[in-house]
């Protein structure tokens, strides 16, 4: 049935390849699961981030305390805060690589004609 | 007295000739880059977007070059110097957007976009209403963060090279203006990408220089500077008072990033989306890796050259940097570092004019005069032409707002940014039923909301105007102005439903997700 559509009209194929490829599990589950990757891992950002400021907004004496001699915590907090904003970023971009990609590619291959 | 010695007399804005060399280096080596690009520069896709023939990784490299300003090298440096720790708390905030838009904009940008972020928003809407409402939320944030560049720029080039400040002005201007005319975004990604690589080789060497004083153990450094200047330097100070303030500033920085034309123009110069994402996380590694090492600078240039000795240069702290490297490294480093600031600022100005002329050329006499109809040479032209004017009005802002005090034209771009046109970005690419109107909108009350309430803040009121007292406390309006951009989206969206836009959905979701016709 669809080899017919396929060689009949092609371009009326893709189009509705198109359509049925948007209304399919697959394609739902992985636009769906793109957002909650990147929803938890910005919900992590914003925490730490926003976490950081009103911390310091509300304890100064709690980044104030001394972890070495003179250093103080709010300077690792601080440092930590970069690298953990850069972790979450490679974090996406690992999952995206090894996970998303092949998704695309495999629904990419379905709205061809072969 | 500071363990290395105070220097009594600085070569800083005496013309010297390791400076000067350094100087002229960096503008024949880019113009020849210019020359060669401009060979390369014929079609609207060539000068807009280098022919989207640029990597992943030198697109990580010129993003970070078009980030990182001279307000960043300089002025955190300057703020931990003098200020301490409240120094590493800024730096942290311009960090932050960066995974946001990895998260949030990227990718969609990549794949639904052509030339500006107004095409995203546009691509299923009324082009003629929304088009225009981009062109004023990019223009105004363009121009906002030009004047402090522009403002900026001539102080500090006084300051380094004791060239006169119209003068700088104009030699900023005619540099940065044959970069765009002739090479459009190829050179425009080179020079960032030169100037990436020297900011961050510069700073990794006067960090090592510091850090060999205190044998190599930033404890040590820490324990000088709080020697000198008391534990307080080491401790959270004035910065952050109240915590609302912290996260409206927080927000303007974090998501402005995401609303920053010149920033998001870049994502069009990759292949595709996957260099596109690939490049967020080159950026996101070297500006990181950058203001992990700035503050180090910053406490040494306190602890070796001397608070006092900063300030009598330069009341905002801005030779902070430069002085040190030439405590540690003689005047050939300070030529070089204070070469490498001309070239950040170089950079960052080429990149804001070529979207600040992408507003107007591309968004209004393109896909709106024209209907999307123009020629190649008609587009091209018109790019160059509006690129001159945008450049010339640079230079002359510049000079007009001399001696200004420009410190909220910042706050004001990052808050226009994450109020205007972020908010219509992101609801374009997630929402089905986001409308025309919902856009001009959200656009246009995010960036007057965002202006009006700076005018009335303290920043500008008292400290530009004057006032006895503000009309209202709060400094930064983004918590506000970025809330209200957004409810005024939806509910105006939901007021003009808009059928066409929601059946254009599915083809929009193909290409957000699977880059089916990304171009």
């Amino acid at each position: 049935m669809a080899d017919i559509a396929r060689t009949v009209a092609r371009d009326v194929r893709i189009h509705k390849s198109a359509h049925e490829v948007i209304n399919s599990p697959d394609f739902k589950r992985i636009v769906a699961k793109r957002w909650s990757v990147s929803g938890v891992l910005l919900v992590l950002l914003f925490v730490s981030y926003y976490g950081y400021v009103i911390l310091i907004g509300t304890n100064k004496a709690l980044l104030s305390q001394k972890v070495g001699e003179v250093t103080t915590l709010g300077i690792p907090m601080g440092i930590g805060m970069i690298v953990f904003a850069f972790i979450l970023t490679a974090i996406y971009v690992v999952w995206a690589n090894q996970i998303y990609d092949p998704e695309v590619e495999r629904l990419k291959g379905q709205l061809k004609p072969q | 007295m500071p363990p290395g010695g105070q220097i009594i007399e600085t070569k800083l804005g005496s013309p010297n000739a390791a400076s000067i060399f350094f100087f002229f280096v960096i503008v024949v080596v880019t113009l020849i880059i210019t020359y060669w690009a401009a060979k390369r520069t014929k079609t609207s896709k060539e000068f807009y977007a280098a022919g989207r023939s640029v990597s992943a990784a030198q697109n990580g490299l010129a993003l970070a070059g078009d980030y990182m300003s001279a307000a960043s090298f300089l002025g955190i440096s300057g703020m931990v110097a003098l200020k301490g720790y409240d120094g590493m708390i800024y730096a942290t905030g311009w960090l932050v957007g960066w995974p946001a838009l990895m998260f949030l904009i990227a990718e969609p940008l990549r794949n639904l976009g052509k030339f500006t972020f107004s095409d995203v928003v546009a691509f299923r809407l009324q082009q003629g209403p929304v088009r225009v409402a981009c062109a004023i939320g990019g223009i105004l944030t363009v121009l906002t963060y030009t004047i402090a560049q522009m403002v900026g720029s001539g102080a500090l080039i006084r300051l380094m090279f004791g060239i006169p400040y119209e003068m700088a002005e104009i030699i900023v201007g005619a540099v940065m203006l044959a970069y765009v005319l002739f090479g459009g975004m190829i050179a425009t990604t080179w020079v960032q990408i030169i100037k990436a690589c020297l900011l961050i080789f510069g700073v990794s060497v006067l960090t090592l220089l510091v850090l060999s004083r205190f044998g190599f153990n930033p404890a040590e450094l820490y324990a000088a500077v709080a020697t000198q200047y008391g534990q307080k330097t080491l401790e959270p100070g004035a910065l952050v008072t109240s915590p609302l303030e912290a996260v409206s500033l927080g927000l303007a920085l974090m998501l402005g990033l995401l609303g920053l034309p010149h920033i998001l123009m870049r994502f069009y110069t990759v292949p595709d989306a996957k260099a596109a994402r690939k490049s967020v996380l080159y950026a996101t590694g070297l500006i990181g890796y950058f203001y992990i090492i700035i503050p180090i600078v910053g406490f040494g240039s306190a602890a070796l050259v001397g608070r006092d000795m900063i300030l009598k240069v330069d009341k905002g702290g801005n030779m902070a940097s430069p002085l040190v490297a030439e405590l540690l490294g003689g005047t050939p480093f300070l030529g070089f570092i204070a070469a490498v600031a001309f070239a950040t600022i170089l950079a960052v100005v080429a990149g804001l004019t070529l979207a600040g002329a992408s507003a107007y050329s591309h968004d209004i006499y393109v896909s709106l005069i024209k209907k999307g109809k123009a020629t190649e040479d008609e587009q091209v032209t018109v790019a160059k032409r509006a690129t001159l004017v945008f450049g010339i009005c640079a230079v002359l802002l510049g000079i007009l707002f001399k001696g200004q005090n420009v410190a909220f034209m910042v706050g004001l771009t990052f808050s226009i940014a994450a109020s205007a046109n972020f908010p219509a970005l992101l609801m374009s690419v997630v929402w089905k039923r986001f409308t025309t109107w919902g856009a001009v909108a959200s656009i246009i009350s995010g960036a007057f909301i965002s202006i009006a309430m700076i005018v009335v803040s303290p920043t500008v009121w008292v400290d530009v105007f004057h006032n006895k007292e503000a009309l209202i406390g709060l400094k930064n309006p983004c918590i506000v102005s970025m809330t209200a951009a957004f409810a005024l989206g939806i509910i105006v969206s939901l007021l003009t439903p808009d059928l066409s836009a929601q059946a254009k959905f599915e083809d929009e979701k193909l290409r957000t997700y699977l880059g089916v016709g990304a171009e």
